[in-house]
């Protein structure tokens, strides 16, 4: 019933029931004339469908807003289908909800067991340390970056190409690189052997499989600051140099022409950008499962361990603790942008 | 002074970015590499013709992850294109919440959904298929795809499109000689982009393909996890390949002015 009607609104897009094209007219009648047109049969479509069309407006169907609609709706049923049903599901069996399967009253104990064990809140812990010191270090880094490279200097074009490097690089690939050059016996630490600061491989700082998962933030700084940096760039490049000029006349010094001047305007797409980072490095799992320790690690680790588990009782934590991952990141989100409008209201 | 300055910051730039992918390199054609040399001791091509075998399952993986990226994308742009178009282009009642929907799934984390969904797949035969695993790349795949054409179709001008209408021409040959060419490097960029948020998928295809879809991350993912260096190396190379080749492709629009990276800074 639908579809018929979706054809016919697609077909009369291209010609108004009454109407034909130029083509379809005999060369008579293109002698007499477009007045001996007006008398022409409808359009075979309009007639077929006819009764569809009294039994629904046919004004509302040709209208914009009903295409609008027509055009968001597989996008959007793909992802109320996979994304909100797959959200809605997780909630239902981190309440012990499930009527197909018989679970019909839900319960709160899942929250209540995770939210009263200590490892939780040491995970926690953990992953807002991870999330915000690489969001953070990446800002500043890529801020330091794009200004180096704004300028043209010899070789400049290489340079902004090679930075751009591990812009498409999976993240796995960077992980394997950082475990070649940061383990006990890898390649910084053979680096300092040759500078003589260590005899041993064990002299070395241990920086992969550690607690603090130095080798986790290094794999999201090396992804994240030339994400962040081309931004970066691309607003200063857009910017010109005119504001820190007349702030220079005016009195400025470097520190305040960054301040006061260049600071404010790239603070948008920072912000943005920093809150896209933050969200996909709290969420994400597989490098601080590579190169953490098994425990403690971070939430989505721990998410995913309890999920894997043999005892099927763990699924149900796994999904509440998957919630209390998804509502700190929303919260989070939301602290961020309110942050960032009233830093635009100030500018 | 400042020249000897921006010298070396440019110069550990560039050894920062590159060391992680040259030592992967090396080790790829290292035969043995003790503590505490700097170059191999040995060279051998052990990890390439053990990538070769039939028996490391490299060739089965990257063939599946090269027609699981592919029908991503073809699927992202048969769905995502009419709505990226009404996006960038319309202004209509509810429009904010149709925005913040399609770009949720970038923010919320993928893990946390196919977790939930899992249940369901498994109810409806779609786990452990290929089917199943295109459809929760979507997830992540083409709220990204949509965001990327929305803002290439903000600066899109309809004027050439009803034009060509007046003229005559029906909407699938105005789509194909006036909006297609129009949009083909926005379009270009944006699939591209897509093809890789497919191909670095590695949890999702892990739990909903179960292990039946082998994809190349997880031929990589244990290779790194045990430290065998070589073979890491080696998978890793393959795997970065189309990436590489790719950004060669985009960088021209990948600069300052692009529509990509455009997108990212008006979310």
């Amino acid at each position: 019933m639908f579809l018929p009607i979706c054809v016919n609104v697609w077909l009369h897009r291209s010609r108004p029931p009454g109407t034909r094209s130029l083509a379809d007219l005999s060369a008579p009648e293109l002698a007499e004339g477009v007045e001996s047109v007006e008398g022409a049969e409808p359009h075979v479509e309009a007639v077929k469908f006819a009764p569809f069309v009294k039994i629904f407006d046919y004004q509302m169907l040709r209208s914009e807003s009903f295409r609008i609609w027509l055009m968001l709706a597989p996008a959007l049923a793909i992802i109320v289908l996979l994304f909100v049903g797959g959200v809605f599901v997780g909630l239902g069996q981190s309440l012990d909800y499930m009527p197909i399967i018989g679970l019909e009253t839900p319960t709160a104990r899942h929250y209540l067991n995770i939210l009263t064990d200590p490892d939780f809140y040491t995970s926690l812990v953990l992953t807002l340390y991870i999330a915000l010191t690489s969001t953070l270090l990446a800002m500043v880094l890529a801020i330091a970056v794009a200004l180096l490279l704004r300028r043209h200097f010899t070789g400049s074009r290489i340079v902004t190409f090679i930075f751009q490097l591990p812009l498409p690089v999976p993240h796995l690939v960077a992980a394997a690189g950082m475990v070649l050059l940061l383990t006990q016996s890898g390649l910084l630490a053979r680096l300092a052997h040759q500078a003589g600061w260590l005899e041993q491989p064990n002299q070395f700082p241990v920086l992969v499989f550690d607690r603090w998962q130095v080798a986790t933030i290094l794999v999201y700084l090396w992804k994240e600051i030339p994400f962040i940096g081309l931004v970066v760039l691309a607003t200063l490049k857009g910017v010109g140099q005119e504001y820190e000029e007349i702030a220079q006349t005016l009195g400025a010094n470097r520190w305040q022409r960054f301040r006061y001047v260049l600071l404010p305007l790239l603070m948008p797409g920072l912000i943005t950008t920093g809150i896209i980072v933050f969200a996909y490095v709290f969420g994400s799992f597989e490098i601080p499962l590579l190169l953490g320790q098994r425990y403690p690690n971070v939430l989505p680790v721990t998410a995913y361990r309890a999920y894997i588990d043999p005892d099927l009782n763990q699924r149900p934590e796994s999904m509440a603790m998957g919630m209390v991952i998804t509502v700190i990141v929303i919260v989070l989100l939301n602290l961020a942008l309110r942050f960032s409008r009233r830093i635009r209201q100030e500018g | 002074m400042n020249r000897f300055l921006r010298g070396s910051a440019v110069t550990i730039l560039i050894v920062g970015v590159l060391l992680p992918i040259l030592s992967q390199v090396i080790w790829s054609f290292a035969g043995s590499w003790f503590f505490p040399a700097l170059w191999p001791q040995q060279w051998g091509v052990k990890a390439w013709r053990y990538l070769l075998s039939p028996s490391s399952q490299v060739g089965v993986a990257l063939w599946n992850s090269a027609l699981l990226a592919c029908t991503v994308v073809g699927l992202a742009v048969i769905i995502g294109l009419p709505a990226a178009r009404v996006l960038g282009l319309h202004h209509f009642r509810g429009k904010q919440w149709v925005t913040w929907l399609i770009t949720a799934p970038l923010f919320v984390p993928t893990l946390v959904v196919i977790m939930g969904i899992h249940i369901l797949f498994i109810r409806y035969n779609l786990a452990d298929t290929f089917m199943g695993v295109v459809l929760v790349h979507l997830i992540p795949a083409l709220p990204y795809f949509i965001l990327v054409m929305s803002s290439v179709f903000a600066n899109y001008a309809t004027e050439f499109e009803e034009t060509a209408r007046t003229l005559g021409a029906d909407p699938l040959r105005t789509f194909w000689y006036i909006t297609l060419p129009t949009i083909f490097p926005g379009l270009t960029v944006a699939m591209l982009f897509t093809f890789l948020v497919s191909w670095s998928q590695y949890i999702t295809t892990v739990l909903i393909g179960g292990g039946r879809v082998v994809s190349l991350p997880m031929i990589l993912f244990p290779f790194i996890s045990a430290t065998s260096h070589a073979n890491a190396a080696a998978v890793s190379l393959v795997f970065i390949f189309p990436a590489i080749l790719i950004l060669i492709l985009t960088s021209r629009t990948l600069g300052a002015s692009s529509d990509a990276m455009g997108s990212i800074g008006r979310v």
